[in-house]
Protein backbone atom coordinates (compact mmCIF):
# COMPACT_ATOMS: atom_id res chain seq x y z
CA UNK A 1 0.00 0.00 0.00
CA UNK A 2 0.95 3.58 -0.69
CA UNK A 3 0.68 5.11 2.72
CA UNK A 4 2.53 2.74 3.83
CA UNK A 5 5.71 3.69 2.09
CA UNK A 6 5.44 7.17 2.40
CA UNK A 7 5.05 6.83 6.50
CA UNK A 8 8.33 4.44 6.11
CA UNK A 9 10.01 7.30 4.23
CA UNK A 10 8.78 10.53 6.03
CA UNK A 11 10.08 8.00 8.95
CA UNK A 12 13.39 7.62 7.64
CA UNK A 13 14.10 11.08 6.45
CA UNK A 14 12.97 12.18 9.59
CA UNK A 15 15.86 10.59 11.21
CA UNK A 16 18.14 11.63 8.81
CA UNK A 17 16.99 15.39 9.19
CA UNK A 18 17.50 15.27 12.93
CA UNK A 19 20.42 13.17 12.86
CA UNK A 20 21.95 15.67 10.86
CA UNK A 21 20.59 19.19 13.06
CA UNK A 22 22.60 17.49 15.88
CA UNK A 23 26.24 17.39 15.32
CA UNK A 24 28.86 17.62 17.78
CA UNK A 25 29.32 16.08 21.74
CA UNK A 26 27.04 13.93 22.38
CA UNK A 27 24.56 13.45 19.57
CA UNK A 28 23.23 10.56 19.64
CA UNK A 29 21.20 11.27 23.22
CA UNK A 30 20.19 14.08 22.19
CA UNK A 31 19.25 13.00 18.82
CA UNK A 32 17.26 10.18 20.48
CA UNK A 33 15.11 12.27 22.48
CA UNK A 34 13.89 14.68 19.88
CA UNK A 35 12.25 11.77 18.11
CA UNK A 36 10.99 10.29 21.25
CA UNK A 37 9.66 14.19 21.71
CA UNK A 38 8.22 14.53 18.68
CA UNK A 39 6.90 11.02 18.86
CA UNK A 40 5.00 11.96 22.06
CA UNK A 41 3.13 14.97 20.39
CA UNK A 42 2.04 12.88 17.27
CA UNK A 43 0.92 9.83 19.55
CA UNK A 44 -1.48 12.10 21.54
CA UNK A 45 -3.13 13.51 18.55
CA UNK A 46 -3.37 9.32 16.72
CA UNK A 47 -5.05 8.51 19.88
CA UNK A 48 -7.40 11.23 20.64
CA UNK A 49 -8.47 10.33 16.49
CA UNK A 50 -8.04 6.61 17.10
CA UNK A 51 -10.64 6.25 20.38
CA UNK A 52 -13.43 8.72 19.35
CA UNK A 53 -15.71 5.90 18.56
CA UNK A 54 -14.33 3.31 21.14
CA UNK A 55 -15.88 2.76 24.38
CA UNK A 56 -14.61 4.04 27.52
CA UNK A 57 -11.99 1.64 29.10
CA UNK A 58 -12.41 -0.53 31.84
CA UNK A 59 -8.58 -0.70 33.37
CA UNK A 60 -4.87 -0.37 32.39
CA UNK A 61 -5.07 -3.82 30.76
CA UNK A 62 -7.88 -3.04 28.33
CA UNK A 63 -6.07 0.42 27.57
CA UNK A 64 -2.76 -1.73 26.93
CA UNK A 65 -5.07 -3.61 24.65
CA UNK A 66 -5.99 -1.64 22.63
CA UNK A 67 -2.68 -0.03 21.89
CA UNK A 68 -1.18 -3.72 21.11
CA UNK A 69 -4.30 -4.52 18.61
CA UNK A 70 -6.14 -1.44 17.15
CA UNK A 71 -3.25 1.47 17.66
CA UNK A 72 -0.71 -1.09 16.35
CA UNK A 73 -3.06 -1.79 13.29
CA UNK A 74 -3.90 1.40 12.25
CA UNK A 75 0.23 2.45 12.24
CA UNK A 76 2.25 -0.51 11.56
CA UNK A 77 -0.84 -2.68 9.66
CA UNK A 78 0.08 -5.66 12.25
CA UNK A 79 -0.81 -6.66 15.74
CA UNK A 80 1.71 -6.98 18.17
CA UNK A 81 2.56 -10.67 18.20
CA UNK A 82 3.30 -10.65 22.24
CA UNK A 83 2.17 -9.00 25.13
CA UNK A 84 3.37 -9.63 28.58
CA UNK A 85 2.89 -7.82 32.22
CA UNK A 86 3.78 -8.72 35.73
CA UNK A 87 0.47 -7.14 36.80
CA UNK A 88 2.05 -4.19 38.68
CA UNK A 89 2.93 -2.14 36.15
CA UNK A 90 5.08 -3.18 33.68
CA UNK A 91 4.05 -4.45 30.08
CA UNK A 92 6.26 -5.73 27.12
CA UNK A 93 5.29 -5.68 23.74
CA UNK A 94 6.90 -7.74 21.29
CA UNK A 95 6.87 -7.26 17.45
CA UNK A 96 8.47 -10.03 15.34
CA UNK A 97 8.60 -8.34 12.58
CA UNK A 98 8.70 -4.78 13.33
CA UNK A 99 7.77 -2.76 10.70
CA UNK A 100 10.42 0.57 10.97
CA UNK A 101 13.14 -2.13 10.94
CA UNK A 102 12.53 -4.55 8.41
CA UNK A 103 13.82 -2.90 5.78
CA UNK A 104 17.17 -2.15 7.63
CA UNK A 105 18.32 -5.38 8.50
CA UNK A 106 17.37 -9.04 9.32
CA UNK A 107 20.27 -9.63 11.83
CA UNK A 108 22.74 -8.28 14.08
CA UNK A 109 24.20 -6.07 11.15
CA UNK A 110 23.51 -2.38 12.00
CA UNK A 111 22.29 -2.81 15.59
CA UNK A 112 23.95 0.58 17.11
CA UNK A 113 22.00 2.25 14.72
CA UNK A 114 18.54 0.68 15.67
CA UNK A 115 17.76 3.20 18.81
CA UNK A 116 17.08 5.84 16.19
CA UNK A 117 14.66 4.05 14.59
CA UNK A 118 12.18 2.93 17.58
CA UNK A 119 12.61 5.99 19.25
CA UNK A 120 10.00 7.91 17.45
CA UNK A 121 7.75 4.50 18.18
CA UNK A 122 8.37 4.96 22.05
CA UNK A 123 7.04 8.19 22.00
CA UNK A 124 3.83 7.34 20.25
CA UNK A 125 3.02 5.05 22.67
CA UNK A 126 4.22 7.10 25.46
CA UNK A 127 1.93 9.93 24.18
CA UNK A 128 -1.02 7.82 23.41
CA UNK A 129 -0.59 6.26 27.20
CA UNK A 130 -0.15 9.71 28.47
CA UNK A 131 -3.43 11.25 26.85
CA UNK A 132 -5.33 7.86 28.05
CA UNK A 133 -4.26 9.16 31.05
CA UNK A 134 -1.13 6.63 31.84
CA UNK A 135 2.04 8.13 32.62
CA UNK A 136 4.31 5.72 31.50
CA UNK A 137 8.21 5.31 30.08
CA UNK A 138 8.30 3.52 27.06
CA UNK A 139 11.62 1.80 26.45
CA UNK A 140 12.69 -0.51 23.62
CA UNK A 141 14.99 -3.16 23.22
CA UNK A 142 16.53 -4.83 20.20
CA UNK A 143 18.73 -7.76 19.74
CA UNK A 144 18.23 -9.44 16.46
CA UNK A 145 16.23 -7.71 13.67
CA UNK A 146 13.29 -7.27 12.94
CA UNK A 147 12.20 -8.52 15.83
CA UNK A 148 12.08 -5.76 19.12
CA UNK A 149 10.12 -5.44 22.57
CA UNK A 150 9.46 -2.70 24.12
CA UNK A 151 8.77 -2.47 27.52
CA UNK A 152 6.32 0.24 29.49
CA UNK A 153 6.70 1.19 32.81
CA UNK A 154 3.59 2.80 34.21
CA UNK A 155 4.38 5.53 36.59
CA UNK A 156 2.21 5.62 39.69
CA UNK A 157 0.87 8.74 41.38
CA UNK B 1 -30.03 25.11 20.58
CA UNK B 2 -27.57 25.59 22.72
CA UNK B 3 -27.12 28.23 24.93
CA UNK B 4 -23.21 27.93 26.56
CA UNK B 5 -20.71 25.11 25.50
CA UNK B 6 -17.46 24.41 27.23
CA UNK B 7 -14.80 22.23 26.68
CA UNK B 8 -12.89 21.26 29.86
CA UNK B 9 -9.09 20.27 30.50
CA UNK B 10 -8.19 16.40 31.99
CA UNK B 11 -6.87 18.62 34.97
CA UNK B 12 -10.30 20.34 35.11
CA UNK B 13 -9.45 23.72 34.06
CA UNK B 14 -11.17 25.64 30.62
CA UNK B 15 -10.08 25.00 27.89
CA UNK B 16 -12.81 26.61 25.98
CA UNK B 17 -16.06 28.23 27.20
CA UNK B 18 -18.53 30.17 25.09
CA UNK B 19 -22.41 31.42 25.89
CA UNK B 20 -24.59 33.00 24.26
CA UNK B 21 -26.11 35.90 26.55
CA UNK B 22 -22.92 36.79 27.54
CA UNK B 23 -23.95 39.51 29.89
CA UNK B 24 -24.79 36.46 32.35
CA UNK B 25 -21.50 34.61 31.29
CA UNK B 26 -20.05 34.16 35.19
CA UNK B 27 -23.21 32.22 36.01
CA UNK B 28 -22.81 30.01 33.00
CA UNK B 29 -19.19 29.41 34.11
CA UNK B 30 -20.84 28.25 37.66
CA UNK B 31 -23.34 26.03 36.18
CA UNK B 32 -20.27 24.16 34.34
CA UNK B 33 -18.29 24.08 37.18
CA UNK B 34 -20.94 22.82 39.69
CA UNK B 35 -21.42 20.19 36.33
CA UNK B 36 -18.13 18.41 36.86
CA UNK B 37 -18.76 16.80 40.06
CA UNK B 38 -21.63 15.55 38.53
CA UNK B 39 -19.10 14.17 35.61
CA UNK B 40 -16.36 13.04 38.21
CA UNK B 41 -19.30 10.85 39.71
CA UNK B 42 -20.42 9.33 36.90
CA UNK B 43 -17.09 8.69 35.34
CA UNK B 44 -16.36 6.57 38.87
CA UNK B 45 -19.82 4.69 39.27
CA UNK B 46 -18.72 3.55 35.39
CA UNK B 47 -16.05 1.32 37.01
CA UNK B 48 -18.33 -0.18 39.64
CA UNK B 49 -20.95 -1.34 37.67
CA UNK B 50 -18.87 -1.49 33.91
CA UNK B 51 -21.19 -2.83 31.62
CA UNK B 52 -24.56 -0.76 31.83
CA UNK B 53 -22.99 2.35 30.71
CA UNK B 54 -19.37 2.40 28.72
CA UNK B 55 -20.32 5.03 26.50
CA UNK B 56 -18.64 8.92 26.22
CA UNK B 57 -22.15 10.45 26.37
CA UNK B 58 -23.21 10.70 30.09
CA UNK B 59 -26.40 12.07 28.86
CA UNK B 60 -28.56 14.85 31.51
CA UNK B 61 -25.97 15.68 34.25
CA UNK B 62 -28.55 17.79 36.36
CA UNK B 63 -31.26 20.32 35.13
CA UNK B 64 -31.64 23.52 36.74
CA UNK B 65 -34.80 26.25 36.78
CA UNK B 66 -33.71 27.24 33.85
CA UNK B 67 -31.69 25.05 31.95
CA UNK B 68 -30.51 22.09 31.22
CA UNK B 69 -26.67 20.51 31.76
CA UNK B 70 -25.55 17.47 29.76
CA UNK B 71 -22.26 16.09 29.13
CA UNK B 72 -19.57 14.03 27.52
CA UNK B 73 -16.57 12.81 28.60
CA UNK B 74 -13.63 11.99 25.90
CA UNK B 75 -11.51 8.70 26.29
CA UNK B 76 -8.57 11.15 27.15
CA UNK B 77 -10.78 12.75 29.87
CA UNK B 78 -11.22 15.88 28.52
CA UNK B 79 -15.23 17.06 29.44
CA UNK B 80 -17.30 18.93 26.93
CA UNK B 81 -20.61 19.97 28.90
CA UNK B 82 -23.37 21.75 26.98
CA UNK B 83 -26.06 23.79 28.55
CA UNK B 84 -29.56 24.05 26.61
CA UNK B 85 -32.78 26.25 27.51
CA UNK B 86 -35.44 24.28 29.36
CA UNK B 87 -37.90 26.28 27.52
CA UNK B 88 -36.59 24.37 24.64
CA UNK B 89 -38.98 21.44 24.88
CA UNK B 90 -38.37 19.91 21.30
CA UNK B 91 -35.14 19.44 21.62
CA UNK B 92 -34.41 15.36 21.74
CA UNK B 93 -31.49 13.14 23.19
CA UNK B 94 -30.34 12.81 19.84
CA UNK B 95 -29.90 16.04 18.83
CA UNK B 96 -27.81 16.25 21.62
CA UNK B 97 -26.09 13.18 21.13
CA UNK B 98 -24.93 14.89 17.29
CA UNK B 99 -24.19 17.92 18.84
CA UNK B 100 -21.37 16.18 21.29
CA UNK B 101 -20.51 14.36 18.37
CA UNK B 102 -19.75 17.28 15.81
CA UNK B 103 -18.00 18.89 19.21
CA UNK B 104 -15.50 15.81 19.81
CA UNK B 105 -15.19 15.72 15.86
CA UNK B 106 -14.08 18.93 16.03
CA UNK B 107 -12.07 19.09 19.28
CA UNK B 108 -9.96 16.25 17.35
CA UNK B 109 -9.27 18.00 14.16
CA UNK B 110 -7.84 20.46 16.72
CA UNK B 111 -5.71 18.33 19.06
CA UNK B 112 -4.16 17.19 15.65
CA UNK B 113 -3.07 20.29 14.33
CA UNK B 114 0.78 20.86 14.58
CA UNK B 115 0.15 24.20 16.17
CA UNK B 116 -2.01 23.64 18.71
CA UNK B 117 0.04 22.68 22.23
CA UNK B 118 -2.21 20.46 24.28
CA UNK B 119 -3.58 21.71 27.09
CA UNK B 120 -3.63 25.49 25.74
CA UNK B 121 -6.83 27.29 25.39
CA UNK B 122 -8.39 26.16 22.45
CA UNK B 123 -7.91 29.64 19.91
CA UNK B 124 -8.86 27.73 16.63
CA UNK B 125 -11.04 29.40 13.86
CA UNK B 126 -12.80 26.03 12.43
CA UNK B 127 -13.78 24.93 16.34
CA UNK B 128 -14.88 28.14 16.49
CA UNK B 129 -17.51 27.82 13.53
CA UNK B 130 -18.49 24.64 14.79
CA UNK B 131 -19.70 26.22 17.97
CA UNK B 132 -21.31 29.06 16.51
CA UNK B 133 -23.36 26.63 14.70
CA UNK B 134 -24.66 24.62 17.82
CA UNK B 135 -25.40 27.62 19.68
CA UNK B 136 -28.66 29.61 19.80
CA UNK B 137 -28.45 33.10 16.93
CA UNK B 138 -27.68 36.14 19.29
CA UNK B 139 -29.89 38.69 18.49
Amino acid sequence: MADEALFQFLHNELIQYVNNAESGENENGRCVSKLENMGFRVGQGLIERFTKDTARFKDELDVMKFICKDFWTCVFKKQIDNLRTNHQGIYVLQDNKFRLLTQLSAGKQYLEHAPKYLAFTCGLVRGGLYNLGVKSIVTAEVSVMPACKFQVMIQKI
Amino acid sequence: MAVCVAVIAKENYPLYIRCVPTQSELKFHYTVHTSLDVVEEKISAVGKAMADQRELYLGLLYPTEDYKVYGYVTNSKVKFVIVVDSSNTSLRDNEIRSMFRKLHNSFTDVMCNPFYNPGDPIQSKAFDGTVSAMMVPSC
